[in-house]
């Protein structure tokens, strides 16, 4: 088949001529997983990277313990241990067809970073540094904790995403950078592009694409008290529904054990990786109660749960709602040496000296297990199992393929971010040497893009979009927390549809298009309520308790009803679900202890 | 808690007429906000036209660079309490194009960044299955250097900069020696070779506005002067 123009750009309603683009591989957002898949993709195909920041502002950059790899670098480790870890870790709910390719092509990964320029930290011989991290074990869980970590002190992420980001620059990856992408093209099972907003300039472009991969990271900012950045919003979630799509396991939600108190800034695990203790107010390392052989290097679901009994059970610092985590004992030179960034950030934020002072700590919201359905080769699956859509594809946070299950270990999300970003670099390059034709591009493809800006700027409503959100994020983090139940999650069903008839009711200030963050601010908005309400419903259904996802009212994993992912559909109103299989290879079901 | 007064430099494009002026906000300060939660503060509850850059709100994507009390610094990591004072005065960076109110363009930044090739250039093939080895002491000659987070404060605060728009900038120089410094790199004269030039690392005239303005505590003029001695031992040599 051969178009009869090929050259030619379409007309786009409502779209200036100039503002329709045209690229072989458009990709939204520029993390560790867009920018994998860039670097892989540019060397043969015209490659554009869409990110509403700078791509060095991306959230990956937050990252700070490691990327785990089984380079048995310090110590014995074999891909074998790690595929068990991540397995029991993801209360085997994860894909483990999947998890077996994570685990085989870590130390590939890994050490293409160190051959693109990654400054990691170094063993006496030259090698790659690697640290403890949680969950990740020797000999099949029956040793104590591997050195499988690899990292950059305790700037990992930060390490990555800048080398990523050079290695662009060097295969000249066009960027846009600060484009907000507003809407994706899908008809009739085949992507044909995105339309995004110039965020400096204002205004509407459309990217006619024959690929488009989304690595838009994840949602962190529906709650309160999060690691995340203020630009994890989940808007690629919200784009994937409104195209008529699904998402997978929305109701599986990490919090991280250890943020800093009331901010919920990240406190690496690479605290207690290298040997820190959690404390609550009567002075007891309570881990020793709920995970007696692993302590402080449990799981992070489990660490989580055990702090907020903790907290809930009047046991916190001075009956206060965080216990703390001490390095004291570690020693100046160790914490300067290995923990900079810890040091720093206890400094600014809480005026708390590490070394001489523990840190206050409570969990904060951190990382989705559940997003955008793919398989191993990051293609996107239209009904969420076998059909993929053509041209469209996702990995990172945003996606579900599913390495993670029900919870995930510390140091596997750098790990799947990139290598799944890599994996969909490969698809799309066999997928553009078979597809060499332009999809065609609809006359009305920016349509429902332009109708939003149209009413957020002229919507004269009497809600405040802070407020809103506010009201979100308190109720998300109060009533679909680290504790479930069916009466609490019914509650926060009847408060979202609240919400949602308040976010009809709003108005803007800002009614200009240059650099307009009142507009987008209000577009984000209505993206995160629409996909929290996923959450909810997914966990209202799910009646067991399995990895991060803890039901008091059902407290115990139900292998025989639920060991299932979910899928879950938003047409208007309505939430349908349909479930599939776990894939299961190597490793059966077990208990699950540490 | 205390009522600080916030002196805001405003500009929007659309308005040009109006030009440049400062806005006042006054809001109650708990113990522990940052200047960028006032900010905040003051966008969602009082003037939501106001327009700033900002993202991890922990001090590692360096999008909320400023100049606060004529000092630039991150807002996320500015303890408004501790600068002990009730008026603040908040201004976007200088030296770059003001895009709106406190967000700058970012094409200077770039610009610099690109002229010196900021990534590793190797000529011999990385071994099979195996990192290339570096060892811990030629690793350290990197620490200052990789952690970099491209805020742009310290070419904003170069009078350098000021007075040579293209002047590739503090910001771009340590980039060049964080390659030039690293074991792994075999064409250290590659990135000498783009900053060997007026514009270049020759503008530096040791001011070290840079090193007081770095938020992340790194030294770009000591990264200067250890790059000035590479290119003279390669002219001499």
């Amino acid at each position: 088949m051969t178009l009869k123009d090929p050259e030619a750009i379409h007309d786009v309603e409502g779209v200036g001529i100039h503002s329709v683009h045209r690229h072989d591989v458009v990709i939204i957002g520029a993390g560790l997983a867009g920018m994998r898949a860039a670097v892989e993709a540019s060397g043969e195909f015209d490659v554009a990277v869409i990110s509403k920041v700078f791509p060095t502002r991306s959230h990956s950059g937050g990252a700070q313990g490691g990327i785990a790899a089984s380079l048995a670098n310090e110590e014995e480790d074999h891909w074998e241990w790690h595929m068990f870890d991540t397995i029991k870790g993801s209360d085997y709910l994860g894909d483990q067809d999947a998890i077996e390719i994570l685990v085989k092509e870590a130390p590939t990964v890994v050490r293409e970073f160190e051959h693109f320029g990654c400054p990691f930290s170094r063993t006496p011989e030259g090698r790659i540094a690697q640290r403890k991290f949680g969950g990740h074990t020797k000999d099949f869980g029956k040793g104590g904790p591997v050195l499988r970590a690899c990292y950059a002190v305790d700037r990992t992420g930060h390490a990555l995403l800048h080398t990523l980001y050079e290695i662009c620059i060097r295969n000249e990856v066009r960027f846009y950078s600060e484009f907000q992408a507003m809407s994706l093209i899908v008809r009739d099972g085949v992507c044909r592009g995105v339309v995004a907003w110039d965020i400096v300039n204002g205004g509407m472009h459309v990217f006619h694409a024959k690929t488009v991969m989304f690595g838009t990271g994840g949602y962190g900012k529906v709650f309160k008290i999060t690691s995340n950045a203020m630009a994890n919003t989940g808007d690629g979630l919200s784009l994937v529904l409104k195209a008529g799509l699904p998402l997978e396991d929305m109701e599986f939600v990490q919090f991280h054990p250890t943020g800093l108190y009331l901010q919920g800034i990240l406190v690496s695990e690479a605290v207690r990786g290298e040997g820190g203790y959690l404390i609550n107010g009567k002075g007891e390392r309570f881990m020793e109660k709920y995970a007696p052989s692993k302590m402080e290097l449990a799981p992070r679901d489990l660490v989580s749960r055990s702090i907020q009994t903790e907290i809930n059970e009047g046991r916190g610092i001075n009956g206060e709602a965080y216990v703390h985590v001490d390095i004291r004992h570690l020693g100046e030179e160790k914490i300067m040496k290995q923990l900079p960034q810890i040091h720093e950030l206890a400094w600014k934020f809480m005026h708390i000296d590490c070394i001489k002072e523990p840190i206050p700590i409570q969990p904060t919201g951190h990382y989705s297990m559940g997003g955008i359905p793919t398989n191993i080769d990051g293609e996107v699956l239209f009904d969420g199992k076998n059909t993929p859509v053509k041209g469209f594809y996702a990995a990172g946070e945003c996606a579900c393929v599913s390495v993670h299950g029900g919870n995930r270990l510390g140091t596997n999300s750098l790990l799947e971010a990139s290598l799944f970003g890599r994996r969909c670099g490969k698809s799309i390059i066999r997928f553009l040497r078979e597809n060499r034709d332009w999809p065609e591009l609809p006359a009305d493809s920016a349509k429902g893009a332009l109708d939003e800006v149209e009413w957020l700027l002229n919507t004269d409503g009497t809600e405040k979009v802070g407020e809103i959100r506010d009201d979100l994020q308190v109720l998300m983090t109060n009533k679909c927390g680290i504790f479930r139940d069916r009466a609490t999650l019914e509650e926060l069903t009847g408060d979202l549809k609240k919400l949602e008839e308040r976010y009809e009711n709003i108005k803007i200030d800002d009614k200009s298009e240059k650099f307009n963050s009142d507009l987008l601010e209000a577009s984000e908005l209505g993206h995160m309520i629409e996909f929290c309400e996923l959450i909810v419903a997914g966990a209202l259904s799910r009646e067991e308790s399995r990895g991060a996802h803890s039901r008091t009212d059902f407290p115990k994993r139900d292998d025989e009803k639920w060991l299932k992912h979910t899928l879950a559909w938003k047409k208007g109103e309505e939430i349908r679900f349909d479930y599939k299989p776990v894939t299961i290879t190597r490793f059966q079901p077990q208990e699950r202890k540490y | 808690m205390a009522m600080i007064t916030f002196k805001i430099n405003r500009y929007n494009p659309d308005d040009e007429k109006r030009g440049h002026f400062v806005q006042e906000y006054q809001i109650d300060v708990p113990k522990g906000y940052t200047l960028l939660d006032c900010l905040n503060d003051i966008k969602w509850k009082l003037d939501g036209t106001l327009t700033y850059r900002r993202s991890c709100r922990s001090g590692i994507c360096g999008s909320c660079a400023m100049t606060i009390n004529g000092v630039n610094n991150l807002a996320c990591e500015t303890q408004v309490l501790g600068l002990n004072c009730s008026t603040v005065t908040v201004e976007p960076l200088r030296g770059y194009p003001v895009v709106k109110d406190l967000a700058v363009s970012l094409d200077p930044i770039v610009r610099g960044l690109l002229a010196v090739k900021p990534y590793l250039m190797t000529k011999t093939p990385p071994p099979t299955d195996q990192e290339r080895l570096q060892s811990p002491e030629e690793r350290e000659k990197l620490d200052g250097l990789y952690e970099c987070i491209l805020c742009g404060s310290c070419t904003s605060s170069c009078p350098s900069f000021w007075a040579d728009k293209e002047y590739i900038g503090p910001h771009a120089l340590l980039k060049a020696y964080r390659f030039v410094a690293d074991s792994r790199d075999e064409c250290p004269g590659e990135h000498l070779e783009p900053i060997d030039d007026k514009h270049g690392l020759w503008r530096c005239h040791t001011i070290f506005n840079c090193v007081e303005a770095c938020p992340k505590d790194l030294n770009p003029t000591k990264a200067i002067a250890e790059l000035k001695k590479e290119l003279i031992r390669g002219k001499l040599g």
